[in-house]
């Protein structure tokens, strides 16, 4: 059966090429430090399932220790200058979008076949898991195919990842990073000590309060820990149920959704969910960490505005 | 209320600007030894969740493939493809691209679209492209901010459309968290009930992506002043 562990396969292999070809290119100074990350990062992909918890941890460290010293850095690369990639955009016309239109196609059919085919009655894809292989089917695919149409060597499609792989650096790790931090919080009783602190601390008398109340501290809570998913188990036990739904009567339902969404306009201005937030600026190249960020504080104010508004509307009435 | 030490330390670090991985093993050491663990169980813990969460690093998996078309000119093929398109604005590109976002979220297909699949290759290009073919040579500082707006739209679109689908994570997690306290409510009313916050959302952001190109055009004029 196909699972998530055989994909992590391929992104080690990935990351192991990457370091080796960092270990080649010897005309920048930090060679050394690039190939021992992306060298470890291929390990942990590869043996993480088999090592132990704290060879990984230590892992984790060394990881850490590379990029937070400055041993990393963007390697010297080959790639094609602008005025060749405007030729050749000019010469492949519009098939150049075909590849990466595979990716979504394959997906989406994969997502709702892949869970049913069966191999001597067992089912070929993990059916828990169909979507992310799904997408990993549709990049490999994608990937075999623009090979053999733009006769590419092996070589230049790992070279470009590489080229990829140093421009994101270690924002690379960082959600992975914070999801371990979320761990450590949890088993610590960080979001107790939090829920402890908010219903000491705020007037929650009158319903229209403790609605304000439950949004903001939703949204708030997610900024501090990254995920909204962290905020809500704590932010319902202390003021949602007891209060909201026990001694008010608003609807549960209502609550819930309304309130997790206000925990997704704290996921807006927040650092700590660097997938959505520092990975796409080290990705777009944006010289400000916090780029992506700064434009996205106004919408979630607007909408955690109107979040209090709609909930406080709507959960007392249904 | 000493674990609350390691949300001090992320504050402060990450105002200070260090490196995010050292604030982070700094705060849940700090966090740890408050709460009395010891340094190897802190790391064996950290290292065990880190190693399952592989899970939200496979999008990497992308990066030779993209690679190699932006080698063969996707980026400028997809500005070339705007730029014929008259009615193209980098506005009303990226408020179609919102819309397109919050629909196949809602439909569950969350990694359909996403920073590394389709904003770097092709939304931020293209929507470079549209303001390149209607404002002339754009500024570094214009291009920059058309990029972070095409992030943002990528984010609210997702947020703010995958709980309209029935089995995303977060619904099961309302649903599961409520069952725990005794309160039974339907995965489908959670997901009828997001989708007030999910029209709000588009008309909020639709509406800033939509004054981006007046902003654009202001940054431009100031420029050639």
């Amino acid at each position: 059966m196909i699972g998530l562990e055989q994909v992590y396969w391929l992104i080690g292999m990935m990351f192991l090429v990457i370091a080796a070809l960092s270990w080649r290119d010897r005309s920048h100074r930090k060679w050394l430090g690039n190939t021992a990350f992306w060298g470890l990062l291929g390990i942990s992909f590869l043996f993480g399932s088999v090592i132990g918890n704290l060879a990984n941890g230590i892992l984790v460290l060394a990881l850490v220790g590379l990029a937070g010293s400055g041993a990393t850095g963007l390697g010297s690369i080959t790639t094609t200058s602008t005025d060749a990639r405007d030729a050749r955009a000019r010469k492949h016309g519009n098939w150049l979008f075909g590849p990466a239109l595979i990716i979504p196609v394959v997906a989406i059919l994969g997502t709702f076949t892949l869970g049913q085919i069966r191999v001597w009655g067992l089912p070929l894809a993990d059916p828990k898991e169909v979507t992310l292989i799904a997408l990993a089917l549709g990049i490999a695919l994608a990937l075999i195919a623009a090979m053999l149409w733009l006769r590419s060597s092996l070589h230049a499609p790992l070279e470009e990842a590489r080229r990829l792989s140093d421009t994101i650096g270690w924002a690379a790790i960082l959600p992975q990073m914070l999801a371990a931090l979320g761990a450590v919080f949890a088993v610590c009783g960080v979001g107790q000590a939090v829920g402890r602190i908010a219903t000491t601390w705020l007037p929650l008398s009158h319903p229209l309060a403790a609605v304000a109340a439950y949004c903001i501290g939703m949204a708030f809570f997610t900024i501090v820990m990254g995920n909204a998913f962290a905020a809500f188990p704590v932010m319902t036990a202390a003021i949602g149920v007891p209060l909201i739904v026990n001694k008010f009567g608003g609807d549960p339902a209502i609550m819930g959704a309304i309130g997790m969404l206000s925990g997704f306009c704290g996921t807006l201005t927040t650092p700590m969910a660097a997938n959505f937030n520092i990975v796409p600026a080290a990705l777009l190249e944006l010289p400000d960490r916090y780029g992506v960020i700064k434009v996205q504080i106004p919408t979630a104010i607007a909408m955690l505005a109107g979040n209090i508004a709609l909930m406080s509307l709507l959960v007392f009435r249904f | 209320m000493w674990p609350l030490i390691g949300i001090g330390v992320i504050i402060i670090g990450f105002a200070a600007r260090v490196n995010p991985l050292i604030v982070i093993i700094a705060a849940a050491l700090a966090t740890g030894i408050a709460a009395h663990q010891s340094p190897l169980a802190i790391i064996a813990t950290f290292g065990k969740a880190y190693n399952e969460s592989r899970y939200v690093s496979i999008v990497w998996l992308i990066l030779p493939v993209i690679g190699l078309l932006e080698r063969e000119g996707l980026q400028e093929r997809a500005r070339m493809l705007v730029a014929r398109m008259t009615a193209a604005t980098a506005g009303r590109l990226l408020v179609i691209y919102l819309a397109l976002r919050q629909i196949t979220a809602a439909l569950g297909l969350l990694s359909l679209f996403g920073p590394a699949q389709t904003v770097r290759p092709l939304i931020a290009p293209m929507a470079e492209g549209a303001a390149e073919s209607r404002l002339g040579r754009l500024s570094q500082k214009s291009r920059l901010l058309i990029r972070a707006y095409a992030a943002s739209a990528d984010n609210v679109g997702a947020f703010f459309g995958e709980d309209i689908f029935l089995a995303v994570g977060s619904i099961l997690l309302i649903k599961g968290f409520l069952q725990q306290l005794g309160i039974r409510v339907a995965p489908l009313s959670l997901s009828l009930w997001a989708i007030p916050t999910a029209l709000l959302a588009f008309a909020i952001h639709g509406l800033r992506l939509w004054q981006l190109d007046v902003k654009l055009t202001r940054q431009n004029r100031d420029e050639a002043r």
